[in-house]
């Protein structure tokens, strides 16, 4: 929709360029009283965490920005007794970027639960890996988005003379300045809502989700596939004397998840149990190889007494709180041009299995946060190529590398192929193995 | 993608300037040599002595270059000088003249014949704001610079001055060619915030100078002095425009083999970046030349490094080495006009302090007496 418009959007006398970008705008008239430093289009986890991050850095006191939020503002007045199906996990280096602002402080003041450590089971072989951290630091935590969601909202609240956020305002159209500086044309974006109002910006951030408008309209190409799954949240009670709850996210197909998601609960607790403990899809040849290997290993390198978890048995699942939603690949060609920058799921979208997807956005944020700083600092436009491919490059390289990483765990789990079964088999105990390796994949993911 | 538009823009606008028959036409990066020449556009104003400006200066001048521009370019091989008083139109031809027009609007495209400029603000902003910080004892998080005055000589279009305005300083911007203050005009009218903080004058140094006495708290003359005709009454007149304690920012080319290799030969013979006669080499100033005048007219150099350009990533570094280009720092001594007590405060100190080498301005200025 908004690709529709903005070619044609209020261009009056469009010069003669053949790139979908350029839309000139002669701007005659004089210019409206403020230009907004930096626009942040899209107030979900990652857009209201960017304004956050801008507005409480200290060489952004002077500049205004101004975050625009498609759907209402959000109020939690109290906690609410039941838990939410929708958490996130959370890296360390993402509430690193948290506390930078104060909104951990919050989150830890309503609720969250740390974790230290990650066992990954396979279904068609007795493999598993074990993430585990020696020095007691923990390796991430799991919180709802609610909670980080009211979290951010109060910080945003408390900078509320350099952030301003409009709620309920769905900007339709983006016209871009012209690539070569002329005389008449106002130098910069212009976003238009619903309603009509207008905004000027130096900077625009796309922070709008994995459909893009802002990355529609720049006519930034888009990689991206669907896969042919869809994941099922749900809040679990585990069978455990104490309340323990947990989330569920099960990643299977179209069919299979919407079954899911209509059966009645007891039906759904046996499915969650007999996928975690069923061994319907081992085979024997399988089976042989991998303790083949694990015996080798056990030769090579003496095992760490480490207590082994088996997987868990689920007791009740929360009512209502079991919801689908569809699975895909995306990630940007670019994630920068001239006063443009996409983040997080604008500029890239990944399987929920390595539990990376919020956390990409928020080292998006870290990046970028500090190269416009710096630009502040130097008195640089804002909106200059020069810094900002700075950003492209830091995280292209990063987040291709776990994209890539993700695309190929999930195609190798996908499968009940025996070849792929033993490649995976052997993989995972391989790893397993190989502490080093481990530690960098865990230091990895924590970034 | 946009990356590589940088080597295909300037690429391009060699070819325009050369013709089809250019021997190189896969020019490399413009290298330092046209960071200067961009700033020639101001040369023929600074060089012509104070004496024959007036405030009909404008008006003469517009006359001037039209009907004389053909004499200029007949005495313009004879006369280097001469050349560089015709203005705008630096070298000879209309196609040249053609060029220099286009490049009036072009200082505001990053990727064009000013990259080189514009990449050079990521030095000498820092280096401007970090040694004038020195000197606030509370700055404001955001607008760092607020409250300082600073002058911008030879600004042209304004690509200096808008980073020190964005930090919060109130900016007068100079320059004596017209295009290049309307471009800068028209380029700061868009922000409100640097409207009202940054004001440009079509004017010479030597004009303002018995207006603005005293008044600025800095003042920035960056690739401005290789292009000066008289560098002692400019250096004076930079002086006379300060506070005392006030802070003078010098960026230029040294007066070396390596600069005239790569600077002249290299840039205007060979790859023909920049067109021949551009530059001349006599007129770059050495460190220890612009050290000596600086100090002879009480002001005390602080500090004095090397800045490299790297054609391939378009990028600055700072360098140990100032044999191409360097940026200095000079403070203006607080000793007052008729500092009597002062002296004979300082007299009985000189002796110890002499055997220390000591950077003080006002010894400096006993020592010399």
């Amino acid at each position: 929709m908004a690709a529709r418009l903005v070619s044609r959007c209020g261009a009056v006398g469009v010069a003669a360029h053949s790139s979908p970008l350029v839309s000139c705008r002669r701007w005659s008239g004089a210019s409206a009283d403020t230009v907004y430093d930096v626009v942040v289009s899209g107030g979900g986890l990652v857009g209201a965490a960017m304004a956050c991050a801008l507005g409480y850095d200290i060489h952004f006191h002077d500049k205004k920005i101004l975050l625009l939020e498609a759907g209402p503002k959000k109020v939690l007045e109290k906690l609410s007794e039941t838990y939410s199906n929708r958490v996130s996990s959370i890296s360390p280096g993402s509430a690193t970027l948290l506390s930078s602002f104060g909104a951990w402080d919050h989150i830890c003041n309503m609720r969250y639960r740390a974790f230290r450590r990650m066992q990954v089971w396979d279904a068609c072989s007795e493999a598993l890996i074990m993430f585990d951290k020696d020095n007691l630091d923990d390796m991430g935590y799991i919180v709802e988005n609610d909670v980080i969601m009211h979290a951010l909202t109060k910080q945003l609240e408390a900078v509320s003379d350099r952030v301003t956020v409009l709620y309920r305002s769905k900007a339709i159209c983006y016209t871009w300045p012209c690539p070569f500086p002329m005389a008449d044309s106002s130098p910069w974006v212009h976003i238009t809502l619903g309603d009509g109002s207008i905004f000027q910006t130096k900077l625009l951030i796309g922070a709008d989700g994995h459909n893009s408008g802002v990355r529609q309209a720049a006519g930034i190409q888009n990689v991206s596939w669907n896969y042919d799954q869809s994941a099922v949240v749900a809040t679990l009670y585990l069978s455990e004397l104490s309340d323990t709850l947990s989330s569920l996210v099960w990643s299977t197909s179209h069919e299979h998840a919407a079954q899911l998601v209509s059966m009645d609960e007891e039906k759904f607790v046996d499915a969650v149990n007999s996928a975690f403990w069923s061994d319907a899809d081992h085979t024997d040849f399988i089976d042989t190889a991998g303790a083949m290997l694990q015996y080798a290993v056990g030769l090579l390198k003496p095992t760490k007494v480490s207590a082994r978890q088996l997987p868990p048995s689920v007791a009740r699942v929360d009512a209502k709180s079991r919801v689908l939603f569809p699975l895909g690949l995306g990630h940007a060609a670019e994630y920068v041009r001239p006063r443009v920058a996409l983040i997080g799921d604008a500029a890239h979208r990944v399987h929920p299995l390595a539990g990376q997807g919020v956390n990409m956005g928020f080292g998006d944020i870290s990046s970028l946060a500090h190269h416009l700083s710096t630009a502040a600092f130097n008195g640089k436009d804002l909106g200059s190529m020069s810094h900002l491919t700075g950003y492209e490059t830091e995280r292209q390289r990063h987040n291709t590398a776990l994209l890539a990483a993700t695309d190929l765990l999930k195609r190798l789990y996908s499968t009940s192929a025996a070849p792929l079964v033993l490649l995976r088999t052997w993989g995972l105990q391989a790893t397993n193995a190989v502490s080093p390796l481990k530690e960098q994949i865990m230091a990895f993911a924590s970034k | 993608m946009w990356g590589s538009g940088k080597l295909g823009s300037s690429g391009g606008w060699f070819l325009r300037v050369l013709g089809p028959g250019g021997p190189n036409t896969k020019a490399a990066r413009p290298l330092i040599s046209s960071a200067v020449y961009v700033k020639n556009q101001l040369s023929w104003m600074l060089q012509i002595k104070p004496g024959v400006f007036n405030e009909y200066r404008t008006m003469w001048f517009k006359s001037y270059r039209t009907t004389f521009s053909y004499l200029n370019r007949i005495k313009s091989f004879r006369y280097p000088w001469a050349r560089l008083y015709s203005t705008s139109q630096t070298t000879v031809d209309s196609g040249e003249v053609k060029t220099f027009l286009a490049l009036a609007h072009k200082w505001w495209d990053e990727q064009g014949v000013y990259a080189p400029l514009h990449s050079m603000n990521d030095l000498r902003v820092p280096f401007i704001r970090d040694n004038l910080l020195k000197t606030i004892p509370n700055h404001q998080p955001g607008k760092p610079l607020f409250g300082m005055k600073i002058l911008d000589v030879g600004c042209g279009g304004g690509l200096l001055t808008e980073p020190l305005g964005r930090l919060g300083a109130s900016v007068i911007g100079i320059d004596p060619v017209d295009e290049n203050i309307k471009t800068a005009q028209c380029h700061k009218s868009f922000d409100p915030v640097l409207d009202k903080r940054i004001e440009y004058r079509v004017c010479s140094l030597e004009e303002i100078v018995e207006e603005t006495a005293e008044t600025f708290d800095a003042v920035v003359a960056s690739e401005v002095v290789e292009h000066v005709i008289d560098l002692e009454t400019f250096l004076q007149c930079c002086c006379q425009v300060l506070k005392p304690s006030g802070s003078l920012f010098i960026t230029t080319i040294n007066k070396t083999q390596l600069s005239y290799a790569l600077g002249i030969v290299f840039s205007e013979q060979i790859a023909g970046i920049v067109p021949k006669g551009t530059h001349t080499w006599e007129k770059f100033v050495s460190p220890e030349t612009l050290e000596s005048i600086l100090e002879s007219n009480g002001l005390s150099v602080q500090t004095v490094v090397g800045m490299l350009y790297n054609p391939f990533s378009g990028y600055w570094h700072w360098s140990e080495n100032t044999s191409l280009n360097y940026a200095a720092h000079a403070v203006k001594s607080g000793v007052q006009e008729h500092p009597i007590s002062a002296e004979f405060a300082f007299k009985g100190e000189t002796e110890e302090l002499q055997a220390n080498a000591c950077t003080n301005p006002a010894v400096h200025e006993e020592l010399k007496k």
